[in-house]
């Protein structure tokens, strides 16, 4: 069974007919082409597909692209500026080698994006938590915390 | 860090910007589920539920008729178009006594949890794995086989029903007298240990698109492998192809970490089914599949004993290991045999005999996992080591000064032999002022102090320590071609396969040291088949080792092509010129250049005329530099440790690693490489079980199960770098890749035993998760 579902994804406007059963990470992926967000347990653990659902963090593999309709969404290809400029923690990641094979990388984005958006000047405790729930094979996690720190001072600077 | 093993380089040591990420942190990338093709047809397997039976019925009709679904197909439709219908990939070795080779999709019997049986093509993968679950399938459920020790006892039931016994392979690795070391040994300390590690978990699953082209009758494989050219060499052997017929290609790989060098049952399948169907047909991996059929490292029970003399000096190592092989040689027994190989490596032990038998049993088979056996040779040796030290009453650092192979010795020619008969020389190095380094970093010397401070608080800390050597840069090469387009661009192509780890930059990083200091101008194809005639591949920390010193050699040698053509182009000496970016300039002398693409252009020649310089033609020097020898890394690891004696929780307050891998190429690559394997071995040394129930049913099947290392559970880790640049090797390199992770379960252990040694406790495992904990506090309370 489809049904047509009418959502605003990275600040367009989008349409299409979706199965009812597949997910908002597959929805994303292979109706629509945007395949920065990534799966990596279908089971909401890894973290990987995270995207922002008016905002909010949420796993795009526990969601129904039905779920999404008439609401708006920021995948990894969202972040960066109109003319390209990338997030500041697009930056960071980039400058403190936050990543490896890169596949969890959108995840995280994603993730801190929403985080630092309600705390602004986070310890390094506090993100070590915000991030726990998005697993990373390759780094042990410290240049990706680095990262957010760093982003966090960026973004708050006048 | 500072370049201290190249002072003059521009771009060698340097801590240049990752040539990966651009795409990578634009959701960019390209990673093989990626990848659509117009009319993709999508697979899905059936798996056994079963860890053993024997099939008595496959219906596959009800699937077949299902919407969407183009082809349900066994091994009876595969067999006409196959070559062979095994796996054939086992490492040579004499010591095997089963030939073990996995079927491309099971026929009459299942011998794990997973195994594949049939495969359904449909339009969407939801499609093809409803269609799976109606194949009708009449299983009769045999005995299984759920552990390595007992598959081996006598009357034991086998894994196989057409097998007598469980024994896949045995070998002994021994040199010495160790009947006369025991025999005149003032001491002997006997343990019997059992050490679990688990799968390689990267994030990205495996994945497969194969794309058939009638017109040429090509086929194309993306694969999520760390081994494109083992791949091609065997689709092109079981589908009985002409290697110019099949092209393996990786795409952007999301971790490999061991497992994704292995060649799966799956590769066969898809490949074949576009070849049979002319449509492109995608496979990709998901995580409850990846527990179940993608390989795994697992249980090994050792029973070990050393002997020294009054001072703690060694005389002689010996013992036996069980290791858990799983249902089929996936890759050989190259695991236990690291294994038994790591544990002497970093001492001197004048007499060794360790006895390994490879246990047949009904579970996902074993092939390596980062660190690949490593890990437990290292955790056996230093569980030892700690055990010497407390009952002849010395330090734990003191026992192992006494033992480490000194800096004077290197390099070192020990008695042991690689897995292809080769001796085990030590090149380069210092132990023990590799072992001072992790010692004052982490301040052993004051340890007491804050653990009787602590103890006063009725807080349990505790410190441990353990030493690892590792041999990297496993030859016999790799292959580089770097190639100067008639733009002026710098291609460099090699068999290499990157999976994450920076392989672009690092190769863009070597051959812009030579050819125009700008890593921008240089593009790097990487895992492709069609790229590079000849490839091995990543896997044994082997690819800055080898491909770096082909691309190093290469680069050398298209340098001095580029400067004596330009240097006749000029009228000038060779000596005048330098190449920056993409010019060769007559250095002090502005405007006096030519381009790199003009360089090219005029090797290339023109009809009639003489090429310049009397060269020969074309702007490329291809390499495969030849390193039998292996590149030995060593390091230390101290780990300082709170346990919780309520709960059982152990809190690692630090972990200091200090490491010598030779010159470091990129020092923040090397740090990456060693904070992700560290963080593995974390997870080795406390979180990561593969749980099996006692009929080989796998219970640990989800990541909310099988617990990975988070943010969180990650400790203050210092890294401390030594450089005893190895001199097999142009660039003096070692490899990193694995060494994170070795040492960490042995000193994760050692300061857990350390903390809890006002209970007596004796820690003979890992992991140790916090039941595990309290049982060695309190074996009573913990029933």
């Amino acid at each position: 069974m489809n049904r047509r579902i009418r959502l605003t994804v990275n600040g367009a406007a989008r349409e299409a007919e979706t199965p009812v059963r597949q997910n908002l990470a597959d929805f994303l992926r292979f109706t629509l082409g945007l395949t920065g967000t990534h799966l990596g347990c279908e089971h909401g653990v890894c973290g990987a597909c995270t995207v922002l659902l008016d905002g909010q963090a949420v796993r795009a593999c526990l969601l129904l692209a039905v779920q999404a309709d008439g609401q708006a969404v920021t995948t990894v290809e969202g972040l960066a500026g109109p003319d390209g400029t990338l997030h500041p923690l697009q930056q960071a990641f980039c400058d403190h080698h936050g990543l490896q094979c890169g596949f969890c990388t959108p995840g995280l984005l994603t993730t801190l994006v929403a985080f630092l958006r309600e705390v602004p000047d986070p310890s390094e405790a506090e993100i070590r938590i915000a991030i726990s729930g998005n697993l990373c094979r390759c780094t042990g996690y410290d240049t990706i915390v680095a990262a957010a720190l760093d982003a966090a001072a960026r973004m708050r600077a006048p | 860090m500072t370049a201290a093993g190249w002072p003059e380089a521009r771009m060698l040591g340097r801590d240049v910007r990752r040539r990966e990420d651009a795409a990578l942190i634009r959701g960019r990338a390209r990673f093989v589920d990626d990848i659509t093709a117009p009319g993709m047809l999508h697979a899905a397997f059936l798996r056994s539920p079963h860890a053993h039976a024997r099939i008595t019925g496959i219906d596959v009709a009800p699937a077949r008729g299902m919407p969407g679904v183009h082809a349900v197909l066994t091994l009876a439709d595969l067999r006409p178009h196959l070559a062979d219908t095994r796996l054939r990939v086992a490492l040579p070795s004499p010591a095997y006594r089963l030939d073990l080779h996995r079927p491309v999709l099971a026929e009459t019997e299942v011998v794990h949890v997973g195994e594949a049986i049939a495969v359904v093509l449909a339009d969407s993968r939801a499609l093809a794995e409803d269609a799976a679950q109606a194949i009708g399938m009449a299983y009769a459920p045999l005995p299984a086989i759920a552990d390595g020790v007992a598959a081996l006892a006598p009357g034991a039931a086998t894994a196989h029903a057409d097998q007598k016994h469980n024994l896949a392979a045995e070998m002994v690795l021994a040199y010495g007298d160790v009947e006369a070391a025991f025999a005149g040994a003032a001491h002997r300390f006997r343990q019997a240990l059992h050490i679990h590690r688990g799968g390689s978990h990267s994030i990205e699953c495996r994945g497969l698109v194969a794309i058939h082209d009638p017109l040429e009758d090509r086929l194309t494989l993306w694969d999520s492998t760390q081994t494109p050219h083992a791949a091609r060499r065997l689709v092109c052997d079981m589908l009985g192809l002409d290697e110019a017929r099949v092209r393996v290609v990786t795409p952007d790989v999301g971790g490999g970490f061991g497992p994704k060098l292995i060649f799966y049952p799956e590769e066969v399948v898809v490949a074949l089914a576009a070849r049979l169907f002319g449509r492109p047909v995608k496979w990709i991996e998901d995580r409850a599949e990846h527990f179940v059929a993608t390989t795994q490292e697992r249980d090994q029970a050792w029973d070990v004993e050393l002997a020294t003399d009054a001072q703690g000096h060694i005389l002689g190592l010996r013992g036996s290991l069980v290791h858990d092989h799983g249902a089929w040689t996936a890759r050989g027994i190259n695991v236990p045999q690291g294994a038994v190989s790591a544990m002497p490596l970093a001492y001197l032990v004048p007499a060794f005999r360790m006895e390994v038998q490879v246990a047949v049993t009904n579970k996902v088979p074993v092939t390596p996992v980062r660190g690949a056996g490593q890990p437990q040779g290292v955790f056996a040796m230093e569980r030892l080591l700690d055990r010497a030290a407390r009952e002849l009453g010395i330090g734990r650092d003191e026992i192992r000064r006494r033992n480490l192979v000194p800096g004077e010795r290197m390099p070192h020619a020990t008695p042991l032999r690689t897995r292809g008969g080769m001796q085990v020389v030590l090149d380069s190095g210092d132990y023990p002022a590799c072992q001072q380094l992790a010692l004052d970093a982490a301040c052993w010397a004051d340890f007491p102090a804050r653990q009787a401070a602590a103890r006063a608080q009725g807080r349990y800390l505790g410190i441990g320590l353990a030493n690892y050597v590792e041999g990297t840069g496993r030859g016999p090469y790799e292959h580089v071609a770097v190639r100067v387009e008639p733009s002026g661009r710098i291609t460099v192509a090699t068999g290499a396969a990157a999976m994450g780890q920076g392989t672009h930059t690092m190769l863009s990083q070597i051959v812009a040291e030579q050819l125009g200091f700008d890593m921008e101008n240089i593009a790097v194809v990487s895992g492709d088949t069609a790229a590079a005639p000849l490839g091995i591949g990543g896997s044994n920390s082997r690819q800055a080792v080898l491909a770096g010193s082909s691309a190093h050699v290469a680069a050398l040698r298209l340098r001095e092509k580029i400067l004596r053509v330009a240097a006749e182009m000029m009228e000038t000496a060779v000596e005048d010129l330098e190449i920056e970016g993409r010019d060769v300039r007559v250095k002090g002398v502005p405007g006096m250049c030519r381009s790199l693409g003009e360089i090219a252009r005029a090797t290339a020649g023109l009809p009639g005329f003489a090429l310049p310089a009397g060269l020969g033609p074309g702007l490329s020097a291809t390499e495969e530099v030849v390193i039998d020898g292996m590149a030995y890394a060593n390091g230390s690891a101290v780990a300082e440790v709170e346990v919780d004696v309520e709960t059982g929780a152990v809190t690692i307050i630090g972990l200091v690693f200090a490491h010598d891998c030779g010159r470091a190429l990129q020092p923040r690559l090397v740090e990456g490489q060693l904070m992700g394997g560290i963080a593995q071995g974390i997870g080795n040394a406390l979180f990561e079980l593969m749980r099996y129930d006692e009929n080989a049913q796998p219970i640990s099947t989800t990541l909310a199960d099988y617990l990975l290392v988070t943010a969180t559970e990650m400790p203050p880790v210092r890294i401390v770098h030594m450089e005893s640049p190895s001199p097999l090797n142009p660039l003096g390199i070692k490899g990193v890749g694995e060494a994170g992770t070795i040492p960490i379960p042995a000193a994760i252990a050692s300061a857990i035993e350390d903390a809890l040694a006002p209970f007596g406790v004796r820690v003979a495992q890992v992991p140790l998760s916090p039941v595990d904990v309290l049982a060695l506090i309190d074996p009573e309370a913990a029933r």
